[in-house]
């Protein structure tokens, strides 16, 4: 923990005194976090890079500072869903794009990847054929085209990137155009996941049906279920939503995310100023679902299934709420919001299983209501108040 | 563009929606000293004719108001200029070569015609000095914009227009909490940050005390001859204490031109507008 000392000496106070110096704006580092941001970014890093392997591997099982399997999997689990509600907040939060469908973008993510690891099975399937499971049960003789280079991981990684990408491009390209804004957008956007979940329900579809993609053996040629590879997972997913603290802090802290949430505030004078917001929005929500796909890459091995489920309405919806509670167009409070809401869910769903939905919408009122900035908010009155 | 009965309001075209990404067709050509011209525009919204063949032109560094009652045009007008309606039939050229009706509102604005709305739009959230930040002229690309950082000439501009608008002490503050009036003012200094050659205002001194509207009119006086100004006015006061050249529109055309004293003795106008 040597770092945090030595950067937070480093980071002066950083309040705004009267005229800023704006001729000598702050260096980089100092413009991303104050000394509070990065003192928990780095402790972030050493928890989820050095204490929690450390606890859950060299820790013996029996004494009390071990930290069981099952911990580990759910939080690279909400680390996921964090990295989702990032997605979400720089389009809905920065840019005032309320989308409802997110989980598409995720669930392509996923099911690119899915491809992948449905390959590494190789033979070891209940056919004992060269195709998944389920294409033998359809008489399936080929792979699809689709599926071709799909045992490449470096193709596959592209994929996980590039399918929610064209999605997003497209889709984008004609909405933006039409100027449609709020909540109609919201509402196709709902659409267009709903259209894709029932696409990926038919079997003919090539992506396993309802069922999915899952009994996942290997990954890069290493078993897939064992503590290893759970724990690289579960530290990759880290680096990745740290890493992402990161290039989106500097996003939303430069012109262009200024220029975002000029376009959220007030889009005709934006354009009247000579910005074209529809390269704005489009890049932006482009790079959005792009996130959303990485999300969806690091669930699926963590999680062991993908299937059309993901692509829910109830699963994007639900994303937002995550944003909401932990307070928009902050990065911070998406994560936070997730974290939240998915920490409440898996406890709730244990111990009062039918009450979760209940409870959900209980919360998703009373943010709305009392909390519009969400926990963000509530962290900053206390702040203004001591 | 046909002449088509599609709603102006929606039909923006769709040939030019990365037009910006193209350097604005040309410079501005004002060697023949009009900087605006407008022949015969019309503008129908569902049969009513909110443009009826408007024809007038404005001179270069000329300061010219704009005055009529209620239904007018006057922000169909606007609207026209800055590419946020099409007109069905008529022709709009900034400067000799430009013909502003082929053209996208970004891509407008880029070639150097800023527009002040009639209810005063800042970025409400940004402060001040962030506000003038995005409209100081620069490249308005995203590879820019991500890595953009404010020259020391872009700096000293923005100290300018800050003077200039009266706002330095508020450089800091959130433009939201702006008055009414500065919240005007800041509107008109990101019009200058833009270093447009053709101000649009769409009734400047709207809502403002009359100690503001006086320092408005000082304002606009102090950027005659260095820009064209087109005003939109109601106040009559304040039309009479800054405008050389006055034109009265009605009913979607132009009813008379001239100045202030010729137009208040119109008989016509004072038929329609003045009253009585």
């Amino acid at each position: 923990m040597d770092a945090v000392e030595g950067m937070s000496a480093v980071t002066g106070p950083n309040a705004g005194a009267g005229m800023l110096d704006r001729r000598n704006p702050p260096g980089l580092f100092n413009r991303l976090y104050g000394k509070t941001g990065w003192s928990l970014f780095f402790a972030g890093l050493a928890v989820t890079c050095a204490l929690v392997p450390l606890l859950n591997l060299i820790v013996p099982e029996g004494s009390f500072l071990h930290l069981p399997d099952y911990w580990v999997a759910l939080l690279g689990k909400i680390m996921c869903y964090a990295i989702l509600a990032l997605a979400m907040d720089l389009v809905w939060g920065y840019t005032g794009i309320l989308s409802l469908g997110h989980g598409i973008f995720f669930a392509l993510g996923g099911y690119a990847f899915g491809m992948y690891l449905m390959r590494q099975i190789g033979h070891d399937g209940s056919y004992h054929s060269d195709l998944p499971d389920f294409m033998v049960f359809l008489d399936w003789k080929a792979y699809p085209w689709y599926w071709k280079f799909t045992n490449h991981i470096a193709y596959v990684l592209l994929l996980v990137v590039l399918a929610p990408a064209v999605l997003a491009l497209t889709f984008g390209f004609f909405a933006f155009r039409s100027r449609i804004k709020g909540v109609y957008f919201s509402i196709i956007t709902q659409a267009m996941t709903v259209a894709f979940m029932l696409l990926f329900f038919r079997n003919e579809t090539g992506f396993g049906g309802n069922n999915g993609f899952t009994d996942f053996k290997r990954i890069l040629g290493h078993p897939i279920a064992t503590a290893g590879t759970r724990m690289i997972l579960f530290m990759t997913t880290a680096l990745v939503l740290l890493g992402l603290m990161l290039v989106l802090r500097y996003i939303v802290t430069s012109k262009f995310g200024r220029i975002l949430m000029a376009i959220r505030d007030a889009e005709g004078r934006i354009m009247f100023t000579g910005y074209n917001p529809l390269i704005y929005k489009l890049a932006i929500w482009t790079f959005s679902a792009m996130i959303a796909g990485v999300a969806g890459a690091l669930y699926v091995p963590q999680i062991g299934i993908i299937n059309p489920g993901e692509m829910s309405p109830g699963n994007s919806i639900e994303i937002a709420i995550w944003t909401a509670v932990g307070g928009r167009g902050t990065l911070v409070g998406a994560l936070i919001g997730a974290v939240i809401v998915n920490g409440a869910k898996s406890w709730f769903t244990q111990a009062f299983p039918d009450y979760w939905l209940y409870f959900l919408g209980a919360l998703f009122i009373m943010t709305t209501l009392f909390l519009p900035k969400g926990v963000m908010g509530l962290i900053d009155k206390w702040k203004v108040r001591t | 563009m046909s002449a088509g009965g599609k709603s102006p309001a929606v039909d923006v075209g769709g040939s030019s929606t990365f037009g910006h990404l193209m350097p604005p067709s040309g410079e501005l050509d004002a060697s023949h000293g009009v900087v605006l011209y407008l022949e015969d525009v019309t503008v129908s919204f569902d049969g009513f004719r909110a443009l009826n063949k408007l024809s007038f032109s404005v001179d270069v560094g000329e300061l010219r108001c704009i005055i009529g009652p209620n239904g007018a045009g006057k922000t169909t007008m606007m609207d026209v200029i800055t590419g946020k309606t099409r007109p069905q039939s008529g022709k709009v050229f900034f400067g000799q070569t430009m013909d502003l009706t082929k053209m996208r509102e970004p891509e407008i604005s880029q070639t150097g015609i800023g527009r002040k709305f009639q209810k005063p739009t800042v970025f409400e959230q940004h402060s001040v000095f962030d506000n003038l930040e995005l409209a100081i002229k620069a490249d308005r690309g995203i590879w820019h914009s991500l890595f953009a950082k404010l020259s020391g000439e872009q700096m000293d501009r923005i100290d300018e227009i800050l003077e200039t608008v009266q706002l330095q002490e508020m450089a800091d503050l959130r433009a939201g909490l702006l008055s009414h009036g500065q919240k005007q003012w800041l509107e008109i200094g990101m019009l200058l940050a833009q270093e447009p050659k053709l101000l649009l205002l769409d009734e400047p001194v709207a809502g403002m005390t009359d100690h503001e509207t006086v320092r408005t009119a000082e304002l606009l006086k102090t950027l005659e001859g260095k820009h064209s100004i087109v005003v939109v006015e109601h106040d009559m006061d304040f039309v009479g204490s800054i405008a050389r050249k006055v034109t009265v529109l009605h009913e979607g055309s132009v009813l008379a031109e001239g100045t202030m004293d010729k137009i208040q003795k119109d008989e016509k106008v004072i038929e329609v507008y003045l009253g009585r």
